[in-house]
């Protein structure tokens, strides 16, 4: 590997982009673990239960989602500011809506608005988790009463409107942000083929449009159930 | 018809500038864009002002030399068209039309509505050539097969004329089409083998050397530019670039 690739522009994007890709993933099967919920709580407990203690997923997926979310971040904002930069003046007339949409023009705003939220879904679910694992040393998935916890904790996190208007609004801008960045991740990674990329971008507005739907209309169920 | 105009005015590469208003009457709306200002020019002569300094060459959409940032889009309303092929047609009476210089840190204006574009001849200079032998044995290129398809995408990247439209659009002042273009070009054909590797990681290098920015996929290039070059060309060197990382021995 040439030295020059993690620091060059389009080195930059494919990294971008291969983080992009890894996040997608990853939110695909949090969207089926979380569709569990309310289909069945036993399902989900099972399922909660198997990725909070397999050690593969706690020791090997776990850092590399860790690295991708905290790469990604960093990488995203480096490049924006670098390309704040490439235009000291500014346009006194620009219509940039005239040739590009509106996701595509702002990734960084709607990046940091699920950054936002990703604090607060870290402070909600993952600081508890590890808290209860690591430094009270409590594996075992259950709560007082001898039951698994999980489904029990995620249904009380949803009781709150203010929370769950918030989590709707992260889940909008993250649909805008995928919006765009699905497609865009397969640009990146130098596949774009007459053919195909139609249906990549089809595929990328499904994507972006079912799994944060999903999510809003799961933590509404729970909402309204509770 | 009867205009005004705000036409960016700036006195050297050093100078503040700013926007300035004329009134310009009677054009024609069979007129081109470059016409209209070679009224305003003689407009400004004959009131004793300094005329307005701007790049052009050709006048037939072939030289790229005429950058201007007409109404808050590159070359102005139109699609697929430079400025010198753009009608006044495009406008209507009473319309007020911002003139401006292309904007990026990488193509600097040096006069009024002129910028430097010294910054993609030199990413031309990394890389944008192919060497031969000129001892008098070179090959007929006619006597080279080429697959049909490959020399029609090899034509269509070859068909950037360098105008810097898809700099100046790109919220990120990003020169990726322009460089995929010329990286392209030559990765179709025999002759741009020897070279391949070398120039796609020396082009891109010398891009981000020149400070332009980062490419994210907005698609406003391809839209904005004259010639149609389509961001196939940039995924294209974004492999080009991978496969000569991979192996590239520093
Ligand atoms: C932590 C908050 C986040 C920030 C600050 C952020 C920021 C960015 C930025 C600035 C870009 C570059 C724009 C571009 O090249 O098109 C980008 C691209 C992308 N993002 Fe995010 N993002 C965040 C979270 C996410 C999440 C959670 C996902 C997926 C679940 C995601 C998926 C993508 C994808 C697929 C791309 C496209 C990559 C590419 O164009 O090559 N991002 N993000
Ligand atoms: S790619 Fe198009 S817009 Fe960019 S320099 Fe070439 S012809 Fe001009
Ligand atoms: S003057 Fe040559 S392209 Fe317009």
């Amino acid at each position: 590997m040439s030295n020059g690739f993690s620091k060059s522009s389009v080195g930059r994007k494919i990294l971008m982009a291969l983080s992009g890709f890894f996040l997608l993933l990853f939110l695909f099967q949090h969207f089926i673990i979380n569709l569990l919920s309310i289909i069945s709580a036993d399902a989900f407990n099972n399922v909660s239960f198997f990725m909070g203690t397999n050690p593969i997923v706690q020791f090997a997926i776990q850092p590399i989602l860790l690295f991708a979310v905290v790469f990604h971040l960093i990488m995203g904002i480096t490049l924006e500011l670098k390309n704040k930069s490439a235009r000291p003046i500014q346009y006194a007339m620009n219509k940039p809506s005239e040739n590009s949409s509106w996701m595509s023009r702002n990734m960084a705003i709607t990046g940091i608005m699920v950054l936002l939220f990703l604090g607060l879904h870290f402070y909600d679910f993952w600081i508890p988790e590890i808290k209860t694992k690591f430094i009270e040393g409590n594996m075992s998935g259950l709560n007082e009463g001898g039951e698994f916890r999980f489904h029990e904790e995620l249904v009380h996190k949803f009781t709150d409107p203010i929370r769950v208007g918030l989590y709707i609004l992260a889940f909008l801008f993250l649909s805008l942000h995928l919006m765009h960045g699905f497609q865009s991740a397969f640009q990146s990674v130098g596949f774009n083929h007459r053919k195909y990329t139609p249906i990549i971008k089809k595929l990328g507005n499904l994507y972006a449009i079912i799994i944060p739907l999903g999510f809003i209309i799961i933590a509404l169920v729970h909402f309204f159930n509770h | 018809m009867n205009l005004t105009l705000k036409v960016w005015r700036q006195k050297n590469a050093k100078a503040k500038g700013a926007l300035e208003t004329y009134k310009l009457n009677d054009v024609s709306e069979h007129s081109s864009f470059l016409e209209m200002l070679d009224m305003l020019n003689e407009q400004l002569i004959n009131e004793g002002n300094e005329p307005v300094a701007f790049d052009h060459d050709c006048r037939e959409g072939i030289c790229g030399m005429c950058s201007l940032y007409i109404n808050g889009e590159a070359h102005g309303p139109d699609r697929a068209v430079t400025t010198c092929q753009l009608h006044m047609r495009m406008f209507k009476d009473g319309d007020t039309i911002y003139i401006e210089p292309w904007r990026a840190k990488a193509l600097p204006v040096i006069k009024d509505l002129i910028v430097d574009r010294s910054a993609l001849e030199r990413i031309q200079h990394a890389g944008g050539y192919i060497s031969v032998n000129t001892s008098g044995n070179t090959q007929d290129a006619n006597a080279i097969p080429i697959r049909k398809s490959d020399a029609d995408k090899a034509m269509d990247a070859a068909s950037c004329i360098g105008c810097g439209a898809c700099v100046a659009t790109c919220k990120n002042s990003s020169a990726m089409l322009f460089v995929a273009a010329k990286v392209s070009q030559f990765s179709y054909l025999p002759q741009g083998q020897v070279e391949r590797k070398e120039r796609v990681l020396n082009m891109v290098h010398q891009m981000d050397k020149e400070g332009f920015g980062n490419c994210t996929n907005t698609g406003a290039c391809e839209v904005e530019c004259p010639k149609g070059i389509s961001l196939e060309f940039i995924a294209r060197m974004n492999r080009e670039y991978f496969g000569a990382s991979i192996v590239a021995e520093n």
